[in-house]
């Protein structure tokens, strides 16, 4: 895997992020809830544009434009993280507090965490980064199956961290 | 043998029979659908990802939930669904033979529509007939289905849509997936179903290919390899996995048999699955009356079988006189731009491009035979 | 092994079961679910051997097209045991090559 990018690893890289006009800027990050869009291929989609109740999500006509984040209209509420088909969008939040941030990321396994776990929290590429501690989990019906957790890390992986480690599961 | 009539008959209750019927069937024409297994769906029952596309394609929403949505709405516009009933003779007068329950059946109708789907390409290498070798649709089924685990430990082959999403939902019901194995130098299938494998802790190994499963009586492991840029194996880079199962997504074929046996003509586009039918933008083939639509018209996916579907059901209710002509251009226009969008993007443009030679070619079979254009386009 | 929860279905639940017969052994299935499902879940996956090299074969398309998951059924050989529903004291054995043609008789004359 000597290649990089997501047409080779299925990780996006640095280049692509950076790219991409659904990745918000460092400093929005630091004042707070925002939503991250990692979307980086044009495909023909677009549940983020209208899950979004605050406009701050453009498509447009074309529906394989990627996914634009209009920084000062988000307030980081979560709704497109469980919306997006791909689970390509997390909620950022480095304003968390003195030495941690946040990452609201999609998970569809189960067991599900309990508020208070400390959890494996993984990069993109599946590696085990850090501890995670499980702020909230949350799974309406609105979700359609997809469950929201906020997991607080150490500040400096707020942007390696994506998601966590599956978790045994117990079959009776 | 026991005679049943209709204006349309479908061969097919899956995602693009079920839509054409509902088209046909609420424009007031009265339509049989007929399908071999003993579910109406076929694959959108499978299908519990959220869907890619616009509002229109009810992105967001899980397949399974369109699937039974779909159904409600075909039962509500009157269409005869058959059950467990298998098509095995087509002619070009539009009659078939069925059977049902050990009953055989002659179905006369005047239009008839086949979406008769697709089934798995097979790839052969040593151990590849082992039990616990099997087709990622198979898996799919087994797991959301018929909930049950095919295997604890599996390896995937194949990193296209299906590869990647049915690697992902047997993490859901339970198994460990060792890695996905893709011959070609890249991932096949959209990058954020890639990332969810990966973000799993899931290995993706492009410009490899399995080279033997072992096993006595059943799969016990699997050795892959590395392939140089003339697709050959190279030596001393194997590596071997304990496994129970190894799952193939390597691309679907189209289920012509019907459509083959009906007189129809071909193209031969290998990126749809091989020989797909001449149709022109009504999904009417070279016989007259005789539409397709779906997957046996060049392997997509369910959201363009679904509009493939409306259009033939729209058409085919049109040419019986069910819709004016204005009011089918309306549906069709319609149809015509959602279909468009679907076949877009970087993922999309090839199939849009396939898609319209095969319907070009269907124009130059008409001009050299002596027949105007159905399509009134 | 049965998917009894999931994260985006409902949790499978009670079932009405059905018992069937292994090769002579009781086996539960639920009702109404294919005879290939009912033994995958207890782990059975040889189906068949074949006729010339008595090679196994088990479950490969899962949806009638390819004949691998082939077994006799009630006297009957080469039923498609992934497109043929279990029914309560049905009668399943592996399937030895193409299986008698007279096994249907065999199985009457029982």
């Amino acid at each position: 895997m000597s290649k990089n990018g997501i047409i080779y690893t299925g990780v996006p890289s640095k280049e692509e992020l950076a790219n991409a006009p659904g990745v918000p800027s460092e400093k929005r990050m630091l004042e707070g809830r925002v939503a991250c869009i990692e979307c980086v291929q044009g495909i023909p989609c677009n549940p983020c544009e209208s899950a979004c109740k605050f406009g701050a999500i453009t498509i447009g006509e074309e529906i394989t434009n990627l996914p634009r984040i209009n920084e000062e209209k988000c307030v980081g509420c979560g709704v497109c993280v469980a919306a997006c088909p791909g689970l390509a969008i997390t909620i950022v939040n480095k304003a968390f507090d003195e030495g941690e941030a946040t990452i609201d990321f999609p998970f569809e396994y189960i067991p599900l965490p309990k508020e208070g776990d400390i959890v494996d929290a993984v990069s993109r590429a599946g590696e085990v980064v850090c501890k995670g501690r499980i702020v909230s989990v949350k799974k309406p019906k609105a979700y359609a199956g997809t469950a929201v957790i906020s997991m607080a890390i150490p500040k400096v992986y707020a942007d390696e961290v994506r998601s966590m480690k599956r978790l045994p599961r117990q079959e009776g | 043998m026991k005679v049943l009539t209709a204006d349309v008959a479908i061969i097919g209750a899956g995602s693009a029979g079920l839509s054409a019927a509902y088209q046909a069937a609420s424009a007031g024409a009265d339509v049989l659908v007929i399908d071999e297994n003993k579910r109406p769906g076929g694959q959108l029952f499978k299908q519990i990802h959220k869907f890619f596309g616009s509002r229109e394609h009810q992105a967001g929403t899980r397949g399974y939930i369109i699937g039974e949505q779909l159904l409600q709405k075909v039962q509500e516009s009157g269409a005869r669904v058959m059950l467990d009933s298998l098509v095995y003779g087509l002619l070009p007068d539009k009659s078939m033979g069925v059977i049902s329950d050990g009953v055989n059946y002659s179905v006369k109708a005047k239009k008839i529509i086949i979406a008769a789907g697709a089934k798995e390409n097979y790839m052969a290498f040593p151990g590849s007939t082992l039990p616990g070798v099997m087709g990622a649709g198979a898996a799919q089924t087994m797991i959301n289905v018929n909930r049950v685990l095919p295997g604890k430990r599996v390896l995937m082959v194949g990193s296209g849509n299906v590869g990647l999403i049915v690697s992902y939902q047997l993490m859901q019901a339970g198994a460990d997936v060792v890695g996905i194995v893709e011959g070609a130098p890249k991932i096949g299938g959209y990058g954020v179903h890639a990332g969810k494998i990966r973000r799993a802790g899931v290995p993706i190994y492009v410009g490899h290919t399995i080279k033997r499963v072992f096993g006595k009586e059943e799969v016990e492991g699997v050795e892959i390899a590395a392939l140089d840029e003339h697709w050959n194996m190279i030596p001393g880079t194997e590596q071997t996995f304990d496994v129970d199962t190894v799952c193939l997504a390597v691309g679907l074929n189209p289920m012509t048999e019907l459509v083959w046996m009906v007189g129809c003509q071909f193209d031969f586009i290998p990126q749809f699955g091989g020989h797909v039918p001449l149709h022109d933008a009504n999904m009417e083939t070279t016989v007259e009356g005789v539409y397709v639509a779906g997957d046996v018209t060049g392997v997509e996916e369910a959201s363009s079988a679904m509009e493939e579907g409306n259009m033939a059901g729209v058409a085919a209710a049109e040419a019986l006189g069910y819709l004016t002509t204005e009011e089918a251009a309306q549906k069709k226009a319609q149809i015509r731009q959602r279909l468009n969008t679907l076949r877009s993007g970087v993922f999309g443009e090839g199939r849009r491009k396939n898609k319209e030679k095969q319907i070009a070619d269907m124009e130059i079979y008409r001009q050299q035979n002596g027949k105007e254009s159905g399509s009134h386009e | 092994m049965r998917v009894e929860k999931h994260p985006i279905l409902n949790d499978l639940g009670e079932q009405k079961k059905v018992t069937f017969y292994y090769n002579g052994r009781p086996m539960e299935a639920i009702e109404g679910e294919p005879i290939a499902a009912a033994l995958m879940n207890a782990g059975i996956r040889v189906f068949r051997t074949t006729a010339k090299r008595h090679e196994p074969r088990g479950i490969f398309c899962a949806i009638g097209r390819c004949t691998d998951c082939m077994m006799i059924v009630d006297g009957i050989p080469n039923t498609r045991t992934c497109v043929t529903m279990v029914k309560e004291g049905m009668r399943v054995e592996k399937q030895e090559g193409l299986a008698s043609l007279n096994s249907r008789q065999e199985e009457e004359k029982k």
